[in-house]
Parts: structure tokens; sequence; C-alpha cells
């Protein structure tokens, strides 16, 4: 059973001509890149982007009174704009640049966090988050006496949202993902939001794996914050973005001191500045941000609607053909409703690390290992798994090829 | 470049599949257990020593087929070496009788060298271990 590659909403062959590192044979095969869970590649335009900046207008932003800084600070703030627009923010004011999601939530648990937990109070969380969603919540626990709770989930690796109501008691933030980068879940971020905020807690979202990948709208989501990262969605690595609630960014103090964060500052004390500089303390990565601004003019072009069908079509697929695979298991929904394209699995007799490195021989790049989720493969009670994840430049060839190797896998090592 | 075919030996398919020393020693006179974080592999070693030789040697844990044919292999090499000279056994020496080439992927030579790193911690006891670089 082959696939071929002409079922796609957009020209996928000219698709990935924009994308230069996939012209290039691994192992004496054409690249089949199955790891944008974890980064994704970037489109020529991108590339230009960043260069285009170093050669022609590069200047620190908000300060220099000539031309070259103007320039940079007006397609930095642009950026921001294009940001605020794509998540359907009120006001690019609510959008402040970091590194990356880690950071974003980071900032959230120091700054927020630090002002306003105290002992006893309740974060909730559930078992599948990112280590990134979860860290800096113990962190902050210990630093205030906070209790962690955690949403479970069910046979199939969704969020059992039966005790929502009374595992919200207590409760004065739900940080949670919207789409499980192990499994795949699609969580119902809205409905646990509405729940949330009845008890009057706010909801923090890591869209790590959703903002590249769906149609996000914080005001349809009525969420409170939203964290990602550039480099997932097309964009560099360096550049991630922290969206928050105008009317809460606005009551937190600062994370980092610095320039570029202040109002006015004297020797023993300082004023900080407005919402979003009030966070973005010292120079930030201009070039990412305005690189970040051109994937997401790359992403809009080809629509986002447009992206999640595509994905959708290669993991219909994908659940397909692997069970075609003896002794395969996948993690996570069994079928493409509420679900995201990516795909972990464990095939019996061979570790995850040599499943790779099988397919690396193939020219497949996959990931194996725990994904930066540990506490939700210690609740399979497995080491680590092997995880294949689309993006809209992937085709239907691509997990043809997956499963030829994964076959070879089980010879290999049968 | 390296191809799988060089990492994947008919040698360390044989350990993986037939490991030699699986399992633990009653009362062992040395056992440790290390991790690799990254990847999640575990590696436990217990040994028996008597005036100064270790003499006899056994491996347990999970993880890829480079980590366990290396503890297989690796047990089985120590049995009848004094316990100095284990003390000594390098990183290179390691690989050398696994036969990975010493320039392979780093994150597979970490997979390689978890069981010596185990081993050097048993040895050595804990806070006196050798760093990576050092074996």
């Amino acid at each position: 059973m082959t696939a071929n590659v002409s079922m796609t909403l957009f020209d996928i062959v000219a698709l990935r001509r924009e994308f230069p590192i996939l012209n290039q044979s691994v192992n004496g095969n054409v690249l089949a890149f199955l790891d944008s869970a974890a980064s994704s590649q970037k489109p020529r335009r991108v590339i230009d982007c960043l260069e285009d900046y170093y050669r022609r207008y590069n200047a620190n932003v908000h300060r220099g009174i000539y031309r070259l800084s103007e320039e940079a600070t007006f397609a930095f703030e642009r950026a921001r704009g294009k940001v605020a627009r794509f998540i359907n923010a009120r006001s690019q004011r609510e959008v402040v640049f970091v590194r990356n999601t880690t950071e974003a939530i980071n900032l959230v648990a120091r700054s927020w966090g630090d002002a306003n937990l105290r002992e006893g109070d309740r974060i909730l969380l559930s078992i599948m988050e990112h280590h990134s969603n979860l860290v800096p919540w113990q962190m902050l626990a210990q630093r205030t006496g906070a209790k962690l709770e955690f949403l479970p989930i069910d046979g199939e690796g969704r969020l059992a949202l039966d005790n929502l109501d009374a595992q919200l008691e207590g409760v004065r933030l739900v940080a949670i993902t919207q789409q499980s980068n192990v499994l795949g879940t699609i969580n119902p971020v809205a409905e646990i939001a509405q729940r949330a905020h009845a008890v009057g807690a706010l909801v923090l979202v890591d869209g790590a794996q959703s903002v590249p990948h769906m149609p996000v709208d914080v005001q349809a989501l009525d969420i409170d914050f939203l964290a990602f990262s550039g480099h997932k969605m097309c964009g560099p690595t360096g550049i991630g973005v922290l969206w928050g609630r105008r009317t809460i960014l606005e009551q937190m103090p600062p994370f980092l001191g610095g320039g570029s964060m202040i109002k006015v500052v004297g020797l023993h004390e300082s004023t900080y500045a407005d919402i979003p500089a009030r966070f973005e303390a010292g120079t930030p990565a201009i070039a990412e941000a305005i690189a970040l601004g051109e994937a997401i003019d790359f992403l809009q072009e080809i629509g986002m609607d447009q992206i999640y069908a595509h994905e959708r079509e290669l993991l219909g697929y994908a659940l397909e053909r692997l069970t075609e695979v003896e002794g395969l298991r996948v993690y996570g929904p069994r079928t493409t409703d509420m679900r995201g394209g990516a795909v972990s699995f464990t095939l019996d007799g061979v570790h995850p690390h040599d499943v790779a490195a099988v397919l690396d021989g193939e020219g497949i790049a996959v990931r194996a290992g725990h994904h930066c989720a540990q506490p939700l493969h210690a609740y399979y009670d497995i080491p680590a798994t092997t995880r294949a994840s689309f993006y809209l430049y992937n085709i239907l060839e691509e997990i043809d090829r997956l499963v030829v190797a994964l076959r070879k896998a089980r010879t290999l090592f049968g | 470049m390296i191809g799988m075919d060089d990492l994947y030996r008919e040698l360390i398919l044989e350990h993986y599949r037939h490991p030699r020393r699986r399992g633990w020693l009653d009362h062992p006179d040395v056992s440790a257990e290390e991790h690799n974080p990254l990847c999640g592999d575990r590696v436990r070693i217990d040994l028996r020593i008597e005036n100064g030789i270790i003499t006899d040697a056994r491996f347990d844990g999970r993880g890829c087929a480079i980590s366990q044919a290396s503890a297989s292999m690796l047990t089985d090499e120590i049995v009848g070496m004094p316990v100095e000279q284990a003390k000594q056994f390098s990183k290179d020496q390691l690989l050398a009788l696994i036969g990975i080439p010493l320039n392979h992927n780093p994150v597979r030579i970490k997979c390689a060298l978890l069981p010596l790193k185990t081993l050097k911690v048993g040895l050595y006891g804990v806070g006196h271990v050798p760093d990576e670089d050092e074996m």
C-alpha cells in the first residue's frame, strides 16, 4: 500500500521547495523530517528575513534617534502586532516577547505566582504536562507553600474531567497544555477555563504544540495566559511569546530587572515601564522577533485551518498504517478527533533509541526518549517512547517509509 | 559517516538478545545503580569481591541495545580482574570492547558508557566518581 501525495489542500510539492533543508539526503535517502514537535523547519523567507535584518538595518530598538534604529524598532513592533492578530489578542500590549514557552511560564510563576500565591493555595495541572509546565510550578510551590494538584487521564489518553469541579476547590491557577507533545491529545481548554473562572481561578495555557498547528483565539478560549515558542512554528529559536490578559499583566511586578523595563531609575529605587516593556528587560532577540512575524505571515497565507486539515489527514493515515506493524503500540487517542499530529509509540522488543537509530539509517528523523514528560511515561510504566510528529510540509509517502523502516527494526531485533 | 550497520554489529545484537550475567547477586559486596536522565536507561551492577579481586558480577536494568549489550560485555570482562585495575578501566577500553567507534554520535556513546559509570560509582563509592571525560 502506497500513498499518493496529491490529497492535500495546498500545493505540497511547491510548499516543500520553500524549505531548503528538506532537499537533502541522509544515509542515502531523502530526508523525512518527522520531528517537528521538537522544532520545525524554516522556510526560505524566514531565513532571508533574519539575514536581511543583519545586512540592512541591524540596530538596537527603542533607543536610537537614527534611521536604522527607527527601522528596526518599527519592524520589531510590527512583529508584535502580527503575533497579536494571529492569536486574536485585544491589544498588542498583551504580547510579551520572551525566549520560548519555558521562559513565558517561568515569568508567570515568578511574577504573578510569587506576588499572589500563599501557603495552602492550589495549582491545578495535568499528568500529561511537559516539564516546562510542571517544574516552574514545583519551584513556585516550594517558595510559597502552594500545593500542586493533577488532572488524571483516561484509557485513551484524554483528560478525565469527571471530578474537575471538586478538583478546582481552592485552586488559584489552572496551568494546562492545549495539546500534549506525547499523546497528541487536544484538551478542551475553553470548557476548563469556563469552569476554572467560575471558582475565581486563572488559566494559563501551554500552547507550544497547539499554536503552530491550529487556529488559536485567546478571546474565544477566554483564557488568561498563553505561552508558545517561535521555533516550533517555522520561526527562529530564541523567540517566544507570553500573551496575558491586559488587566492581569498590568498588576504583575517585573520578572527581570534592567534596561528597557523602567520609567525612572534612581540609585535606590526605580519605577517600572508599562506593559509589555516591563517584562522585556535588556536587548531583545530583535532579528528573531521580526522573523517570527515573517513566519506568521507565511502560516497565515496558507491558512491555519488548511494546515490543521493537512496534518489531520497525515495523522489519520499514520494511525491506520501503524496498526499494520506487529508489536507496535500507539499512546494517546486512536482517532483524529481532538488529536494533533504527534504520534508516540513503543515497539515490542526494540528500545525506542534503537528504533530511532534504525529509522535514522533510512533517513527518517524521529525523536526517542521521554519527550520532557517523565511523569506521563511513569504513568504508563515505560521508560521512553518513539515519536513521529507531522507538520505542513510532511507527506503520506513519508509515513509509508516509516512503516517499512519499523518493520525492518522488528526484523533486526526480533 | 557511521551507518546503522556499524552501530548494531552482530556482537552487540548477540549480547542484547542473549545477555550474559543478567540478574542480581545475593548480598553483593558492591551494588550500584545509575540512570541516564535523557533517555531513561537504567543499569544496576552487583559485584562479589574477594581479596581485592572481582570474583562475580551481575547486571540488571532496562534500556537500548547499546546500553544493555555494553553492560553484558563489561560485567563479563571484569570478572577475575583486580579492583584497582577495574577502577582504571577506561572509556576507550570499553568502546573498543563493544566495538563502537569513538567518533560516534555522543548521545549513543552516553548509552554505551552508562554501565561503566555504574561500575565506577560502585567501586569508588558516592562522591569519588571520575567525570565521564576523565574515564
